[in-house]
């Protein structure tokens, strides 16, 4: 499947990074050689490079690459924890392992066999530096067999070292517009969610010669007719060089309101039984290319195949190694960062421009007006794929991470259902480019020890199959990834005995039980009994927090005995991109949160209250509101904003209360790129982020959450103060 | 902040001097990151009075600090013709709002004095040194002490 030649090709990235980290990293241990001066840091982080790889390899069941990096970790281990001392005959055994490790990478990569003779000389060498120690912990876990996954598995089946299937040339050669039947049925709120299947049809029509046939049986008479309610459904024939992905991805918009029927046949006369008819029941997560949106100019060109099951790509992928996989290229951070502050300066630049032509009288007709718009929407188009290269949603992260779930149940020999929500979550691509690894020490410490054996579950009242859940989100002006299990919850008393008996604390010391909780984050803790090629080397939970530490972020974890355990990543919204309300607030342009809005309302004056002197309560329905004038919460003015033309924000916070923000225009609704105001300036209460607005000048995105405590606080205040006056 | 004088030992040091009304100040020019014309700015809600609100520097949130009113002095009120003067210390990017920036000087370490102990304990600790000649007298502003605070870093 793609998603899993995607996510390999990622992997595959990683080592590259990882290798190179490796050899920097036995670089360094080898310049402190000479004056004894070993950092720890410096071999954990060794360690933790082959102890990634070696994770990658085993989710992709490279086998040679796993029981070469065990071997080498192995001896890692033991120099990390002084068993074997880094001297020159050693760190040179080191850098051939991995050199060697480079190899079997690229070997893995392009599918080549690699001589076996060089690795076992090496093999034996490592081995012989673990024996060095008093005792050698290397058994090796088998890896499962990943070709024994049921059929319908297709991800799981990938098997990289598998015979290679006969290309088939006709899939080869130039694109064959073949004939797309559609079928499409909406749902009834098709309309009311803001979609017209008329662009869909237009965007299909691009793609080639389109023809389509409404169904109008579900009609009504016409004074029936409610038009807000989609009772139409199309029959859709196409006839276009665009492969089905493309086609899904047209329709990926309607996701859930529509059910979107694709069958492909092929226009061309050597048309072979598997490109008949692959029907796509869109209710299956689309793959990945079609959500991958974050770099379109990245994207590699449609797969030419006519057909868009797996074995073709499986297919493709071994007799063609010598095409390049995916091209993407790394680039520097900072200089995408640097980019997107240019184009938005293009873009005010632009403004200020049209504004001194207006000023000048020069006629929007004529050539220099016109070459203006263009100019207009050329910076605009560059603005939009500038931001785009940052956010990116979590969804293929998640796909990623549900492979993770996968093969960690297997191996575990535990039943797992994996539960996602918030796919939809816009994350920063290199945030989720860095959140891939703690995530999978999470999911893996989930399932590994979170969730109980199936007999204990039954034993314990639960389903033998636990469940794990993996949900994204922004809250309260951060985003929040959580992973829960139902599994045992955290054994404390265990917990802290381990931390004791590894000399981590000390016996007698009294802790919390969420401080507790927290020993797991400590470097070189680690509950497993057993190594094994998953997790249990005790590199996992501070590696986690330190990862998420260096991207801004916080790790809690919640534990209830019996009930499970939530890890909960919450991360600065920094470079997240939010969807936002910008209004006027008392001449101030500012911004909030779409997510916490739940509704607008312009309110009748009869349904405004006063409750004692400032206090102003709303009521919308049946429920009283407690109105926030953000003007004067903000000290903006010292008068409320005029009840006769002010909008009420209704937001709603995490306790599920409600609170309506006054404010006295709503001015639109957009993408907004979030600036933190922290680092140059600092807090402000009541106050998430900034960010730039088209015009250049910055807005403020609200915190409704702080915002309410504040007016919470500040209602208080005021009823002392007027209970004091009377 | 007197081992910043001392660590410049013999080298020259060059300096941007500015007006904030009547006196005169300057700063390294090292800390100096461009100068610019006054733009509106965003209000920040219950800021410091000296805190005049941030701008978008090229994409960064920058604050604007009233040099004068965070002296102690009149504040200004900004026209066109005050002038920003955006520095770096460190990570962070502050730009302060002056009358006028006057030129660029080289001073010999010997010509820096300390500053003069006769002065109310909160305005000295704003001046790291007082360069003095004939025509006028030169405050060096202590840039760290009129900064901002920002956020004290989380630690979990």
């Amino acid at each position: 499947m793609s998603s899993l030649d995607d996510i390999k090709q990622t992997f595959f990235l990683e080592c590259e990074e990882l290798l190179e980290a490796l050899n920097d990293g036995l670089a360094d241990i080898e310049a402190a050689i000479p004056d004894d001066t070993f950092d720890t840091e410096t071999i954990n982080a060794v360690f933790r490079t082959v102890h990634s790889i070696k994770g990658g390899a085993a989710s992709f069941g490279l086998e040679p690459i796993v029981r070469f990096s065990h071997c080498f970790e192995t001896v890692l281990d033991l120099m990390r924890s002084g068993k074997v001392r880094p001297d020159t005959t050693n760190v040179r055994v080191l850098h051939r392992a991995a050199d060697h490790l480079a190899d079997l990478v690229a070997a893995s990569r392009s599918d080549t066999p690699l001589d076996a003779a060089a690795g076992d000389a090496l093999l034996a060498q490592l081995n012989a530096l673990a024996g060095h120690a008093p005792q050698v912990a290397a058994p090796v876990v088998p890896i499962p067999d990943v070709t024994s996954a049921g059929p319908d598995d297709g991800d799981l089946a990938f098997l990289p070292l598998a015979i290679p299937f006969d290309f088939d040339p006709a899939g080869a050669g130039e694109p064959i517009p073949r004939t797309f039947r559609i079928e499409m049925t909406c749902s009834r709120e098709l309309f009311a969610n803001g979609h017209d299947p008329v662009h869909l049809f237009r965007e299909l029509a691009a793609l080639g010669d389109l023809t389509v046939e409404a169904d109008l049986s579900a009609l009504p008479d016409f004074d029936a007719l409610d038009p807000l309610v989609c009772l139409l459904s199309w029959r859709l024939e196409l006839l276009s060089e665009a492969s089905e992905e493309d086609l899904r991805e047209i329709f990926e918009f309607v996701e859930g309101l529509a059910q979107v029927r694709i069958e492909a046949s092929s226009g061309a006369q050597d048309a072979t039984g598997s490109q008949d008819a692959v029907e796509a029941p869109h209710e299956l997560p689309p793959p990945p290319v079609a959500t991958f949106d974050a770099d379109p100019a990245a994207r590699p060109p449609a797969p030419e195949t006519s057909e868009a099951d797996a074995p073709s790509t499986r297919r493709e992928a071994k007799a063609a190694p010598g095409r390049a996989p995916k091209s993407t290229v790394r680039v520097d951070l900072d200089l995408v960062d640097s980019l997107i502050n240019i184009v938005g300066e293009l873009v005010i630049n632009q403004s200020v421009l049209s504004q001194s032509l207006s000023d000048a009288n020069v006629a929007h007709r004529s050539e220099i007006g016109g070459s203006l718009d263009e100019y207009k929407n050329l910076a605009l188009q560059i603005q939009e794929c500038v931001m785009s290269l940052r956010a990116q949603s979590v969804k293929q992260l998640f796909q990623r991470m549900a492979r993770i779930v996968r093969e960690t149940s297997e191996i575990a020999g535990k039943s797992v259902a994996f539960e996602t929500d918030g796919e939809d979550t816009e994350i920063d691509k290199t945030v989720i480019e860095r959140l891939i690894e703690p995530l999978t020490h999470i999911l893996r410490n989930a399932i590994d020890h979170g969730l109980e054996a199936p007999d204990r579950r039954r034993a314990a009242g639960k389903t033998p199959t636990g469940t794990v859940r993996l949900s994204a989100g922004h809250r309260s002006g951060r985003v929040v990834i959580e992973v829960s299990d139902d599994g045992s919850g955290i054994n404390r008393p265990k917990v802290q005995a381990i931390a004791v008996k590894k000399g981590l604390i000390a016996p007698d010391l009294q802790l919390s039980d969420n401080e507790i909780d927290r020993l797991l984050f400590l470097p070189g803790f680690s509950t497993a009994d057993s190594v094994t090629d998953l997790s249990g080397r005790g590199v996992g939970m501070d590696v986690v927090r330190s990862e998420i530490q260096k991207l801004g972020g916080r790790v809690g974890i919640f534990s209830h005995p019996g009930k499970g355990t939530t890890f909960s990543i919450s991360l600065p919204l920094t470079l997240a991109v939010l969807d936002g309300m910008v209004v006027d607030v008392a001449g101030q342009t500012m911004v909030v949160p779409i997510t916490s809005v739940v509704e607008t309302i312009r309110p009748d004056l009869s349904d405004l209250h006063m409750i004692g002197a400032t206090s102003q309560v709303i009521k919308v329905r049946d429920a009283l509101v407690p109105i926030v004038d953000l003007g004067m919460i903000f000290s903006y003015r010292d008068e409320p904003v005029d009840r006769a033309r002010m909008v009420i924000l209704l937001v709603e916070t995490e306790q599920s209360e409600r609170w309506g923000l006054a404010v006295d225009r709503i001015i639109d609704q957009r993408q907004v790129v979030i600036k933190s105001l922290e680092g140059n300036y600092g807090h402000v209460d009541g106050v998430a982020a900034a960010t730039i607005l088209g015009d250049g000048k910055i807005a403020l995105i609200i915190d409704p959450e702080e915002t309410a405590r504040m007016a919470d606080s500040g209602s208080a205040v005021a009823s002392l103060m007027s209970a004091a006056g009377g | 902040m007197t081992d910043a004088l001392d660590m410049q030992g013999n080298a020259t040091r060059e300096l941007v001097s500015f007006a904030i009304g009547e006196q005169d100040f300057c700063m390294d020019i090292m800390l100096v990151r461009e100068i610019r014309g006054w733009t509106n700015v965003t209000m920040l809600p219950h800021a410091p009075a000296h805190i005049l609100g941030v701008i978008n520097l090229r994409g960064a949130v920058v604050p604007i600090v009233d040099l004068a009113a965070r002296l102690g002095l009149e504040p200004i009120t900004p026209t066109e013709r005050h002038v920003i003067i955006i520095a770096v210390l460190g990570d962070q990017t502050v730009g302060f709002l002056v009358s006028a920036v006057s030129d660029i000087i080289g001073i010999s370490p010997s010509e820096i004095q300390s500053p003069p102990r006769a002065t109310s304990e909160n305005a000295a600790d704003f001046i790291e040194g007082v360069i003095a000649d004939e025509r006028r007298m030169l405050r060096i502003l202590n840039i760290a002490s009129v900064l901002p605070r920002t956020r004290v870093v989380e630690e979990a």
